[in-house]
């Protein structure tokens, strides 16, 4: 029986498969180009970017109190929050304190990660998705399927259909007539909203300066109007010094979107002063673990140097082909088929298909801007999985072939044996791995022992022509 | 990759994993794999209680019954001779696969031993023997399927060079060369729709640059793309790159 994800995968519409394919093989491509016609050494790059990150995360004792203690000696309000229930909370808290209603919010997956806008509408708070991906996400009750390009899974007739269903416009096609209706849909809205929320790519503990990268320029009008600046920061986003920066924001866009920088690269250092007259009156900013602390404590620490590229989405052979909404969660392709898992904490089990869905061909280290070593994750996830016991549709066991494989003898006389298959039609043979094999390829001509009785006798020959 | 430790070795005197692909279905690789290697000079001895390297279990995440299948390999071929192995996948696992799951293992240190030893076919022709242009002539227009599992090694590099350097051999180049092939392993069996759609959009590729063969140097990789193609009924012959170093010298006259 397949694994989840290719039952998923098969059943894809050609429409979607050929627009996450197209997309991913085109920024795959983008990538590359920026990546070595900039610099002579990327890959020098990615190694050092992932020993910066690793330092972080092996040393988040050190840098979160640091970081801490900057972001108030900036008239930062820090907040800690253990879960998702926790940050939901917090955020709500402040909203409530503060005599806000609503809420524009800028892209961060950490949000999605808590589901904070279904926890705060729950709550009679209104909050909008401004990134125009997100936007869409929001208005079809979808999920994003991808980390960069939420709606990569959809097209501009769907699109277009959308904004008609929900009076933003009338049906146009036109990238850029879509893009001008939600621009005059969200404008309005920045000025009455309350609360502007975002993410955080980095926060440097040295300064207290939380960096945010976008394309859109959303992130700021989220900022320009609203009394209340709430940010949420997992915690592994620290680097230690603003000139870590340099690194990471050379090959944060280059690996994304194959572009030098986003198109808007913000340096905050908290809400405004009598020097810095604009911006929100008040920042607070939510420090959110969710798991990640037990992900520091696991065999697969390494997944928290990602910067949320989605470089590993984009080469994925078995993401092009499935897309971001197979991985059931929301960090989808080789990144999510690791941490998906591990945030879910004690739901592992039901996420325990995930690491297989890969062919361990190694494109996404090959492509990771933090060097993370994905496929040695997936497969010591995938150990563990076995350890503890998780059944996952379709794999076959592996006892007996190292019983076969640690016994010579059994071994050589299996080899001899196998010539039987030359004999069966293997296509009938019901169930198991020799049907899943033989539906879309032939098998070759049974060989066992031959290459074993030609190297004996032409060892024997060479001996006898030694001798004199 | 452990290979920056490997010891450079002294003499021509080898160990051969003939892998369990070759004992079951590829004979004609290993035995192509011995002539060039004994045309080169190299003593081989071949120990005859090999199986397999212990990747199959591996992958799919049994590491207890991968160990048990390594720590035979351990025993049979311990030794100081390096092992000359025609698979990057299965040197792979002896070089850095097998160090992953012994991590905490007591015997850690003769798997080291053994990974430092262990060297993909083409990477010890290219560099361990030092050899830059392959003599002989085959007169082909071949695509080459650097195989996964070379990323991050000297072979994939190491192949391309030696082919490159055949007289009469031109290497076709091809769309999105990165991608693997979708074999996988088990992968193959468990992803049965998403490994064919790989596999196909692999052969697509290559058939556009109209080879005369297609090459690898992994007999997992052509297993698979070579079922896809006598199920489909596709004219593209498959070869392992030490099929081509043999043919070549065969062909000039040197075999």
């Amino acid at each position: 029986m397949a694994q989840k994800i290719d039952v998923f995968a098969k059943k894809l519409t050609d429409e979607v498969r050929h627009s996450v394919h197209n997309a991913s093989s085109l920024k795959t491509m983008s990538r590359v180009d920026a990546l070595w016609r900039d610099f002579e050494d990327p890959d020098a790059m990615r190694i050092l970017a992932g020993e910066l990150k690793q330092h972080v995360i092996e040393n988040l004792d050190t840098y979160l109190p640091q970081a801490e203690a900057a972001l108030q000696k900036n008239g930062v309000k820090v907040y800690w929050a253990t879960d998702a229930q926790e940050a939901c909370q917090t955020v709500l808290d402040i909203m409530v304190k503060n005599n806000c209603k609503r809420m524009v919010k800028s892209k961060t997956m950490v949000s999605e990660e808590i589901e904070l806008v279904h926890f705060l509408e729950k709550h009679g708070m209104e909050s909008l998705e401004t990134d125009l991906g997100e936007f869409i996400v929001q208005i079809d009750h979808d999920h994003p399927s991808h980390i960069v390009t939420p709606i990569i899974h959809k097209n501009r007739r769907q699109v277009a259909e959308s904004f008609q269903r929900e009076g933003i416009g009338e049906y146009n096609e036109t990238p850029e007539v879509i893009v001008a209706q939600a621009r005059k849909f969200l404008r309005d809205k920045y000025f009455k909203a309350d609360v502007g929320l975002t993410g955080a790519n980095f926060l440097s503990a040295e300064s207290g300066r939380i960096v945010l990268n976008t394309n859109e320029g959303n992130s700021r009008f989220c900022l320009a109007a609203p009394r209340i600046h709430i940010a949420l920061v997992g915690i592994e986003k620290i680097v230690p010094t603003d000139k870590d920066l340099s690194i990471l924001l050379n090959l944060l866009a280059r690996s994304a979107t194959g572009q030098k920088l986003t198109v808007y690269t913000e340096f905050i250092k908290g809400a405004k002063l009598a020097t810095r007259p604009e911006g929100p009156e008040e920042m607070h900013l939510v420090f959110i673990d969710n798991g990640r602390t037990k992900v520091l404590a696991s065999e697969c620490r390494e997944i928290l140097r990602c910067i949320r590229c989605g470089a590993c989405l984009n080469v994925c052979p078995v993401y092009r082909q499935a897309s971001g909404h197979a991985y059931r969660s929301v960090y989808p392709g080789p990144v999510g088929a690791v941490l998906s898992p591990l945030l879910a904490q004690d739901d592992f089990p039901e996420m325990a298909d995930l690491p297989k869905a890969s062919s361990l061909c190694g494109a996404c280290h090959e492509v990771c801007p933090v060097n993370i070593p994905i496929p040695d994750l997936l497969l010591r996830l995938r150990d563990r999985a076995k350890r503890e016991k998780i059944k996952t549709d379709g794999s076959p066991p592996m006892e007996p072939f190292a019983m076969l494989a640690s016994h010579p003898l059994v071994w050589k006389t299996a080899m001899q044996a196998g010539k039987a298959l030359d004999f069966l039609p293997v296509s009938s043979v019901p169930g198991g791995p020799v049907k899943a094999w033989t539906t879309v390829r032939d098998l070759p001509q049974w060989k066992g022992g031959s290459f074993r009785s030609w190297i004996k006798k032409r060892q024997k020959n060479r001996r006898s022509e030694e001798k004199p | 990759m452990h290979l920056d430790h490997r010891p450079f070795p002294k003499d021509k005197k080898v160990m051969l994993m003939h892998t369990c692909l070759c004992d079951a279905f590829f004979d004609d690789v290993a035995k192509a794999t011995v002539e060039v290697l004994e045309y080169l000079g190299c003593d081989i001895e071949w120990p005859e209680n090999q199986t397999c390297c212990g990747q199959p279990a591996f992958n799919s995440g049994d590491w207890a019954s991968s160990r048990q299948v390594v720590r035979h390999a351990v025993k049979v071929f311990e030794g100081q001779k390096p092992v000359v192995i025609p698979s990057g996948s299965c040197a792979a696992m002896m070089f850095h696969g097998a160090l992953l799951q012994f991590e905490k293992e007591n015997d850690y240190d003769k798997v080291e031993a053994l990974a430092n030893r262990s060297w993909e076919l083409s990477d010890y022709i290219f560099n361990a023997l030092n050899i830059k242009k392959w003599p002989g002539k085959l007169n082909a227009k071949i695509a080459f399927h650097r195989s996964c599992h070379s990323r991050g090694t000297p072979s994939g590099q190491a192949s391309q060079s030696l082919l490159e350097s055949i007289e009469g051999i031109k290497v076709a180049a091809f769309g999105e060369e990165e991608q693997c092939c979708g074999f996988g392993g088990t992968f193959s069996v468990t992803f049965p729709f998403v490994s064919s759609q790989m596999g196909h959009q692999k052969l697509d590729m290559i058939e556009k640059s109209h080879p005369d063969f297609l090459v690898s140097g992994d007999m997992g990789c052509l297993l698979h793309l070579g079922g896809i193609i006598d199920k489909d009924k596709i004219k593209l012959p498959i070869r392992h790159i030490s099929q081509v170093l043999r043919d070549s010298l065969k062909n000039g006259g040197l075999l």
